[in-house]
């Protein structure tokens, strides 16, 4: 049911774990399977340096946070802030019909991330 | 690189045996006459599948003009509920349980549609139904009592023959879904005070596609479909010869070798709930003792059931889940929710169900393989590093 690309990240996810000094943290949970993620940048020159996830999910959640992760690292915060659910599905090498609300859940996280670091910006 | 299949999804279905294939093989091949035939190989035909049918119908205490063949449980429970209802011709009160099959669920909810009342039951927190409830739940017009002999789900056994008793006294239909109990544990009609029963060969380590519903005789019924008069009428359609031979050999077996198999059964589940629960932060689903002798669900907290099936097949595991995850529908098990489990408990449920052909050493391999999966997979999630 899932693409060999989706195993990969499953079975080896990209970027996994905490930040402790992170620039921006984004949270999210998707109201429609009860799936979690939580996402920490560091930001140097408006550029993510540094990325990493922790997601309570299942293959497809997983595997979505893991691509998202590796697709946007390097990227100017403007750039990333335009990566959607379906490039991150695409990249996947497509998901399952009942599996592409997972990476919506990757997608919301990233935002909220952003919104986060700008929110800081803003306050400093 | 081992590669190895320990088959742990029982409850879903089950090989046919080797003695029940080499048993139904003739007839897909050179027994190949319609039991309907006046002809010899026709008539010949006929006798095998009237075997067949005593050696079901014995299985369950009863008589084998009582056995209706049919397509299997869904079919059965279709057969039951509608057709009860259908003869009934008017509307009328059913009571059911919130865990049923959705081959029962989804038919009380059609029967609605058209007029009739259900009752869904609630549970307690081990899935089983309190059969006060059920006698406060009748009513004046209440004309059958459907609950499962077994949840296929969390293995809980109901009190049947409670339920059974109450419906007699009442002269209510009691209708049991037994599709995860006959083979398993000791069926008796008339032990049990069942009027219909339900049962299905593929789970039983028979062929799929092939089932039977046990009608006490006397019961008033309609058909749902027309055609031959197989089956006195209540399933037309000429019979699937091979399925019905091969039911009633699993079925021969799995009853005969109940005593040995439930104690087998029984030591391997514990010992696997056991070890699982080891692991720490696992908690059982459904009753501790009242349960299927393979049956094994347990909740992992902090993970997601679909990527603990998916990293246990990648270790040749072959299990289930009620996540939402791994549902189709987004939602967690109706039997979990009933049970009171919260979101994230029940997000996080396996189901093992063990049957023949499983070993000590299939346990040794799973609880081998499982700790490092869980291991990993809540190094990933958020909700168990910030606890």
């Amino acid at each position: 049911m899932y693409s060999e690309k989706v195993m990969d990240h499953f079975t080896n996810p990209r970027n996994v774990g905490e930040l402790a000094n992170a620039d921006a943290v984004g949270e999210t949970g998707s109201f429609k399977c009860g799936d979690t993620m939580k996402l920490y940048l560091k930001v140097k020159d408006e550029r993510i340096e540094d990325i990493r996830f922790q997601t309570f999910g299942c293959g497809a959640a997983i595997a979505s946070s893991s691509m998202l992760t590796e697709m946007v690292k390097g990227k100017t915060i403007d750039e990333a802030a335009r990566v959607t659910n379906q490039d991150v599905a695409d990249e996947l090498g497509g998901l399952p019909p009942m599996k592409l609300h997972c990476s919506n859940l990757a997608a919301d996280a990233l935002q909220n991330a952003i919104a986060d670091y700008k929110s800081k910006q803003r306050s400093v | 690189m081992e590669s190895r299949l320990v088959y742990m999804d029982h409850g879903a279905t089950t090989p046919v045996r080797k003695e029940v294939f080499d048993y139904m093989a003739p007839f897909l091949q050179e027994r190949y006459g319609n039991p309907s035939s006046l002809h010899t190989p026709g008539r010949e035909v006929r006798q095998a599948v009237e075997e067949a049918r005593e050696k079901t119908a014995d299985a369950l205490g009863a008589n084998s003009d009582e056995l209706y063949i049919t397509a299997g449980g869904t079919e059965s429970n279709n057969i039951a509920l509608r057709g009860v209802a259908k003869k009934r011709g008017k509307p009328g009160h059913i009571i059911t349980s919130s865990i049923e099959h959705h081959a029962v669920l989804d038919v009380c909810k059609d029967l609605e549609k058209e007029g009739h009342r259900v009752t869904y039951l609630p549970v307690d927190r081990y899935g089983r139904v309190d059969p006060a409830a059920v006698q406060d739940a009748l009513e004046e017009d209440t004309f059958i009592i459907s609950i499962m002999a077994a949840n296929n789900e969390i293995g809980t056994l109901q009190p049947v023959r409670e339920i059974g008793a109450l419906a007699r006294g009442k002269g209510v239909y009691f209708h049991t879904d037994a599709v995860q109990v006959v083979g398993q544990l000791p069926v008796d009609v008339n032990e049990l005070n069942v009027d219909l029963l339900s049962l299905s060969a593929h789970k039983l380590n028979g062929p799929k596609g092939v089932g039977a519903l046990y009608m006490r005789k006397g019961v008033k019924i309609d058909p749902l479909y027309r055609g031959g008069s197989q089956e006195r009428k209540l399933r037309p359609g000429t019979e699937n010869v091979p399925g019905i031979i091969g039911q009633g050999k699993a079925i021969e077996l799995a009853v005969s070798e109940i005593p040995e198999k439930k104690k087998r059964l029984e030591h391997l589940r514990d010992r696997l709930i056991k070890g699982l629960i080891n692991i720490g932060e696992v908690s059982l689903n459904g009753h501790p003792e009242e349960r299927l002798p393979g049956n094994v669900n347990i909740s992992f907290k902090y993970i997601e059931g679909e990527s603990v099936l998916l990293s246990l097949d990648m270790e040749g595991i072959a299990a289930s889940s009620g996540s939402a995850c791994s549902s189709g529908s987004l939602e967690p098990s109706h039997v979990l929710s009933a049970i009171g489990l919260d979101h994230s408990t029940a997000h996080g449920s396996v189901r093992f169900s063990l049957g023949y052909g499983n070993n000590e050493e299939d346990i040794d391999y799973v609880l081998e393989k499982t700790p490092p999966i869980v291991e990993r997979l809540r190094s990933m999630s958020p909700t168990y590093r910030s606890r």
